[in-house]
């Protein structure tokens, strides 16, 4: 896949791309930090190293836009003076992906259960116009409880849409507690081994491993697992379901930061 | 209406962008379509939220989408995809319900569409589309196919009496002309008052009008028509939907704000749910849409 500029990622650069995502949710008083946290190391990697000019990304947890908002800062796709508008008034910057004006936004997202049928959808488009590009979906694990999650995974598999990749945020906390205690799926993966797709399961947050899991490349659906951590990153926030939905106050703010260290 | 559907679509389907996506519905009548487009005829099987996404997503890649399922499965159960991924998205992903209103009869409430169009045109970018007749469908696939607005097109049977020489396609015609009050009627069910109302001498006939094209502000009423209300001060409204959200309340308001006063009656479809289950026929006529139930309602519209 040909691509124009890829922004090789370490340690480093995702230190400041957390930093600057924990700052844009801060300065904006907006909550659903810990999803976006779960989510950033991943989003990061597709927008500055994965992604090529044909290739789309679906973002089907769209309560995690703010972390799209800052991978596509972070790929040199959104400005900085855009972010600064985040859940603010007259913003292209919503809580939840919008439906147009941001390039690399390709669906409004934030129902949950809609973002796999759009992306099954597009990777379709392109095998019947005889286009290439990859589709990516990045859906949540609670989604999993939705219906049309699974019509949209018998029909990508059905069709076999092998220039589809599914990736789900495997952090075990979703809206009102646990996805074990709510409508447990667990192991999720023994759930999903059954369909004719390819099956990774990986450490959600591991550069290295994700890369990998990424460049596998066979003639049916992939599926990565992504074992990740809510709040991944800040110490008081990691695995609390409290940072699902809380905005940060200032004291928080400087802890997460100062934890971030000064890359 | 599905014969000439499957004709016109397999005429459109000479476009190399055209797809078509059924809910696993179509048996006997869709074949020639699925031969004519091959891999662009997609079987989504019985999962119709996944369908609209997916037909969503393929307009976004530039291709030309067509939803079809029996009318309650196109539109009730995907509802959210039909407004977030289309509406929002100002797509244009054109559904096709078969067997609208009281359509498949003695189904069963399940498989009635009583508020359909009522319920879609609440969302923006979608027009609905109800065929009055047969021969209406052609011209309804080409100008749907031809807006850039998502469509609705809600099929029924043609009911014309066999003797009735059809008008060419608009989205509103007048189908029997007379001195009397004005009858607007939605869809096919207008074509099952002509037979009635012909027989009626001229000076008391009313004016039958059919309208195939909602929502008002994209295809408003003819001036005759308007002209007519305005000198009689009153009109009558059948639709095989129900009544909130219906044709009639939008168009009392469409009266009401240009300042043209009337006494309405309405008839429509009365409930989901009756004692008895029965054809389309007999559930028309327990709503009181059947012609006699007409003809006993234009009597008291009448002056003494």
């Amino acid at each position: 896949m040909a691509m124009t500029q890829v922004h090789l990622l370490d340690a480093d650069r995702l230190a400041q791309i957390r930093k600057r995502l924990i700052r844009m949710h801060y300065e904006s008083g907006v909550g659903h930090i810990g999803g976006n946290l779960s989510a950033i190391d991943t989003l990061a990697l597709l927008f500055n190293e994965r992604l090529g000019p044909q290739d789309q990304f679906v973002l089907s947890k769209g309560h995690s836009a703010g972390a799209l908002y800052v991978a596509l800062w972070s790929a040199g796709r959104l400005s900085d003076e855009a972010l600064c508008t985040f859940h603010r008034d007259a913003t292209l910057l919503a809580g939840h992906p919008p439906a147009q004006g941001i390039d690399g936004v390709l669906f409004a997202t934030g129902s949950l259960g809609h973002g796999l049928s759009l992306a099954a959808g597009t990777a379709l488009g392109y095998r019947l116009q005889e286009q290439h590009g990859q589709v990516f979906c990045l859906t949540s694990d609670g989604e999993w409880q939705e219906g049309s999650t699974w019509e949209a995974l018998i029909f990508a598999c059905h069709h076999r849409l092998e220039n589809l990749t599914i990736l789900v945020d495997h952090n075990r906390l979703q809206g009102f507690g646990e996805t074990g205690d709510i409508a447990s799926m667990a192991p999720l993966w023994e759930k999903l081994q059954g369909f004719e797709l390819d099956l990774q399961i990986i450490d959600g947050h591991d550069l290295d491993a994700l890369r990998s899991a990424l460049a596998h490349h066979v003639p049916r659906p992939r599926l990565i697992v992504l074992e990740t951590i809510k709040g991944k990153g800040v110490s008081f926030m990691e695995n609390r379901m409290e940072w699902h939905y809380l905005p940060l106050d200032e004291m928080d703010y400087r802890r997460a930061i100062e934890e971030l260290g000064q890359a | 209406m599905r014969k000439q559907l499957c004709d016109a679509l397999v005429e459109r389907a000479r476009q190399p962008h055209m797809a078509f996506l059924t809910g696993d519905l179509g048996f006997m009548a869709l074949e020639p379509l699925q031969q004519a487009l091959g891999r662009r005829f997609i079987n989504a099987g019985v999962a119709e939220q996944n369908m609209i996404s997916v037909a969503a997503a393929l307009a976004r890649q530039g291709l030309d989408p067509w939803v079809y399922s029996i009318a309650p499965f196109c539109y009730a159960r995907p509802f959210e995809q039909i407004r977030n991924d289309i509406a929002f998205h100002a797509l244009p992903v054109r559904l096709i319900g078969n067997g609208g209103g009281y359509g498949y009869g003695v189904m069963g409430p399940t498989h009635h569409a009583i508020e359909d169009y009522g319920v879609l045109l609440t969302l923006p970018n979608l027009k609905a589309y109800i065929p009055v007749f047969d021969a209406d469908v052609g011209a309804v696939v080409s100008t749907a196919g031809a807006s850039p607005k998502a469509a609705y097109i809600r099929l029924g049977r043609g009911e014309q009496p066999a003797d009735y020489q059809v008008p060419a396609y608009a989205p509103w015609r007048c189908l029997v002309r007379g001195d009397g009050l004005p009858v607007i009627a939605v869809g096919p069910l207008a074509s099952t008052y002509i037979a009635a109302l012909r027989a009626m001498p001229e000076s008391v006939r009313p004016s039958l009008w059919a309208v195939a094209e909602l929502p008002l502000a994209l295809n408003p009423p003819p001036g005759e028509l308007l002209a007519q209300i305005a000198a009689l001060g009153r009109l009558c409204i059948a639709e095989e939907h129900v009544e909130r959200g219906g044709f009639a309340s939008e168009f009392a308001l469409y009266l009401m704000r240009n300042g043209i006063g009337a006494q309405l009656k309405l008839l429509c479809a009365r409930a989901h749910h009756y004692a008895r289950y029965g054809s389309q026929s007999y559930l028309r006529k327990e709503s009181g849409l059947d012609p006699e139930h007409l003809l006993r309602t234009l009597a008291e519209l009448s002056p003494a």
